[in-house]
């Protein structure tokens, strides 16, 4: 292998690929994951990377770039696909200026999502390419490839990866960048504005430029036939090529990486290579339906032998084909799980007790704080989608209007941003009487901390105007808006007491503040565990900080992961956790 | 060993390393070293990692595997030359991916998960005895008894790969160089200490 060949991400080798080829703008939300593209990209000279407030917005600012004729590329985790679907299934009508490029990162497994649906059926919903990469050289190849189809065939074109593309490492040599003139916007209505009239004329198009992209794929150098064993013909793409290889090397494979439309010619030489077909794919039968449905004559299993949940690997594929059972190594069935947990020092831990402790319904929403519904915390009672928190309790409250009593609906920041504001106006245009707290730690923490809108800097570093969110929120027609600190239980009972018991028509809002424990650089020294006065009551270890534990039935602080946020100081009646400053034995005043 | 045999890379075979832990702890960057010393020395490597929901304080695993041509960057179950755990009961619960005749390496850290912290479970006891009778080989360290992790907790990575780095066949020069191209430059020193000590740990227990 030569010397230049660098080792990186699927997600580096896709901003490597959008940099490569001229791509001048970036748009994304972050979400696990596919945020490490932009954070690449953004990294790159002549790039203009912005974090969105969501997907729509991303898409959206991504086809009047595109419009301008820059080449653009937009990432986006599965679900925040859903939310740019709007945008995108008209998209595909109008068509491109310079190529565009949506990249959505899915989450077979869900390592990091509320669901593993299978974005693959979206290009297909929206008559579009789709490029699948099964590795990091891949990846890059096919974002170059995909820019270049984009321009070709006037389309959007979507690339796939998932999980374990866009966070594995594997090897390729970087390439130059080419620097492309921008043609600048042209107006053309009969091709951008989509009033009915237009779009009639433009939907043929689209049929025809199918029809136009499955002779594409028939040729394409992102598809090849593997010459193996005329027994076994195996059709993968992705990831799951990677497993299928290392499984079966004597078999014949049809490796797709332009996976949408299919090359039906090349799939039918395929056919009459090989005496069976195995389809080997992820999540849904999306290659296995269409195989079938093309009756190739030869026969053709899939999901017959693999799950339609979660990933693949290559053992399940050594035993299901080949039946080698691997045996390994067995241990203790007994093995505690480690579930993540809110960090020792989260601001968000202090406001779960509290709303457990009211006894609160409590709909919550995307982001770290949804671990809030883990034990011994417990505290969440639904969790949707990006800002279905406020929906959620707004439906509540208007199918039973006394569940705005005892119902608290919890968001983030960013996720406020994202997609909270439109059901809080629904909220306050209803009169909805419900109470919305915002959890602002001014950061997008759970996909590694991003600026947002709120928090006065963009992704390229540059300085911005920070959303007010009281002010938001007032302006919206919220006549009840307060703040409160994280880490002050007290406040923290008063400010939701006062918002659910609130006799006022419309919603209340709650402003919970600290910052994520992540943007701090230094702490307070933490407390000390008085062991005469502790009763070892256990009151403590309900915050769920994994800097406390109960040994030898005394509460024990871990001072090398504690915060000294101060919440077991203020929840022990036995004023048996003492600030450091003060010795045991001195009074807490 | 298995396959550990550096003419052996270039026959097809391939070296897999697990590198287990508590999201926080450093394994990517461990992972991030092995790979790029992979490069440096003419093989193809893949590694995959644990990012997000997890790095919140859960379980997490990174896999590198190198050799001559690699297709999955995931380990299958029962195939990994080396398990390094930089907490114990994640030795434990990754055990399964590892071959029988590998070798374990072994922070003694115990990290707290929380079904322990609230009381639900007990924090499991005789794990070395368990790894001992299932794995060819363990090699046990409290790392953090040991300078300069003692200082700096945070040197723990580097220390762990230094005892890694002396079971596996290339040469220290090279690991150290290659620590040179992959950690930030202030820190550069303090790590290739700690790289050092854990190099030397692993030296007294051959």
């Amino acid at each position: 292998m030569s010397d230049q060949r660098v080792i990186m991400t699927g997600n580096e080798a896709i901003a490597l690929g959008a940099y490569e080829g001229g791509v001048t703008v970036g748009t994304a939300y972050p979400g696990t994951p596919s945020t490490e593209i932009l954070e690449n990209l953004g990294q790159y000279p002549g790039v203009d990377c912005n974090w969105s407030p969501n997907e729509k917005t991303a898409l959206e600012a991504a086809i009047g770039a595109s419009m301008e004729g820059a080449r653009v590329i937009a990432a986006m985790k599965h679900v925040g696909v859903n939310v740019a679907a709007d945008p995108l299934l008209t998209l595909s009508y109008t068509g491109v200026g310079g190529g565009l490029v949506l990249v959505t990162a899915d989450d077979p497994g869900m390592h990091s999502s509320q669901n593993e649906q299978d974005n693959r059926h979206y290009a297909r919903l929206a008559k579009l390419p789709l490029l699948e990469p099964s590795d990091s050289e891949e990846a890059r190849d096919h974002v170059l490839a995909a820019l270049e189809l984009s321009e070709r065939f006037d389309t959007p074109v979507m690339l796939r990866t998932t999980t374990r593309i866009s966070h594995s490492r594997s090897t390729l040599v970087p390439g130059e960048r080419r620097e492309l003139p921008i043609a600048g916007f042209e107006k053309n209505p009969a091709k951008y504005v989509m009033l009915p009239g237009f779009a009639r004329q433009r939907h043929p198009l689209v049929e025809d430029r199918l029809l136009a992209l499955q002779k594409e794929a028939e040729n394409s150098s992102l598809n090849r036939i593997e010459p193996g064993s005329k027994d076994l013909g195996i059709v993968t793409s992705g990831v799951a090529y990677q497993y299928a290889r290392e499984a079966l090397p004597d078999a014949t494979f049809l490796k797709l990486g332009f996976s949408y439309p299919l090359p039906k010619a090349l799939i039918r030489e395929f056919a009459s290579k090989v005496k069976e077909i195995v389809v080997i794919e992820e999540l849904d039968p999306f290659l296995e339906e269409q195989l079938q449905a093309m009756h190739l004559g030869v026969p053709i299993r899939g999901k017959e032998l693999f799950p339609l949940l979660g990933e693949l690997g290559t053992e399940i594929i050594r035993e299901k084909i080949l039946n080698q059972k691997t045996e390994p190594i067995k241990v203790r069935e007994e093995i505690p799980a480690r579930p993540p947990v809110m960090c020792p020092g989260c601001s968000h831990r202090g406001v779960f007790y509290m709303l457990k402790k009211l006894k609160l319904n409590v709909t919550g929403d995307i982001g770290c704080y949804t671990l809030g519904a883990l034990p011994p915390l417990q505290a969440i009672d639904s969790c949707i989608c990006m800002g279905a928190s406020i929906g959620v309790a707004l439906g509540m409250a208007r199918a039973n209007p006394d569940s705005a009593r005892n119902t608290a609906a919890v968001i983030g920041d960013s996720t406020f941003l994202h997609s909270g504001i439109t059901p809080l106006l629904d909220a306050v245009y209803n009169n909805a009487p419900i109470t919305v707290l915002i959890l602002d730690n001014s950061t997008t923490a759970m996909t590694g901390h991003q600026c947002h809108p709120g928090t006065g800097s963009t992704l390229q570093g540059e300085p911005s105007s920070a959303v007010d969110l009281e002010n938001l929120c007032r302006s919206l027609g919220v006549k009840k808006v307060t703040a409160t600190d994280a880490f002050d239980l007290d406040e923290l009972r008063d400010a939701i007491k006062s918002g659910v018991e609130s006799d006022s028509e419309g919603p209340s809002v709650i402003i919970v503040r600290r910052p994520c424990v992540f943007l701090l650089s230094s702490f307070g020294k933490p407390p000390a565990v008085d062991q005469e006065l502790c009763t070892g009551c256990g009151t403590c270890m309900k915050l769920g900080c994994p800097a406390l534990n109960l040994k030898d039935e005394k509460a024990a602080i871990n001072s090398t992961i504690c915060t000294a946020c101060g919440l077991c100081e203020q929840l022990c009646r036995f004023d048996a956790i003492k600030p450091a400053a003060r010795k045991a034995g001195e009074t807490n005043e | 060993m298995k396959q550990m045999n550096k003419k052996e890379h270039s026959n097809g075979h391939k070296t897999d390393i697990l590198i287990a832990g508590v999201g926080g702890q450093g394994t990517i960057l461990t992972g991030r070293v092995i790979a790029a010393l992979a490069i440096n020395e003419g093989l193809d490597v893949k590694t995959a990692e644990t990012h997000g929901m997890a790095q919140r304080g859960g379980s997490v695993i990174t896999h590198a595997r190198l050799g001559e041509k690699v297709y999955s960057p995931l380990i299958p179950q029962g195939d990994g030359d080396i398990l390094l755990s930089f907490e114990k009961v994640e030795a434990l619960r990754w055990l399964p991916f590892l071959n029988p005749s590998g070798t374990v390496i072994v922070n003694t850290q115990q990290l707290e998960p929380m079904p322990v912290l609230t009381g639900t479970m007990e924090y499991p006891t005789g794990i070395r005895k368990e790894i001992e009778s299932k794995a060819a080989r363990l090699i046990e360290v409290d790392a953090l008894s040991h300078e300069p992790v003692k200082q700096n907790s945070r040197m723990v990575n580097t220390f762990l790969l230094g005892i890694l780095a002396r079971i596996m066949p290339f040469e220290k020069e090279k690991w150290l160089r290659v620590m040179e191209q992959t950690i930030k430059a202030r820190l550069v020193d303090i790590n290739k200490q700690s790289f050092e000590a854990g190099w030397e740990f692993a030296r007294g227990k051959e």
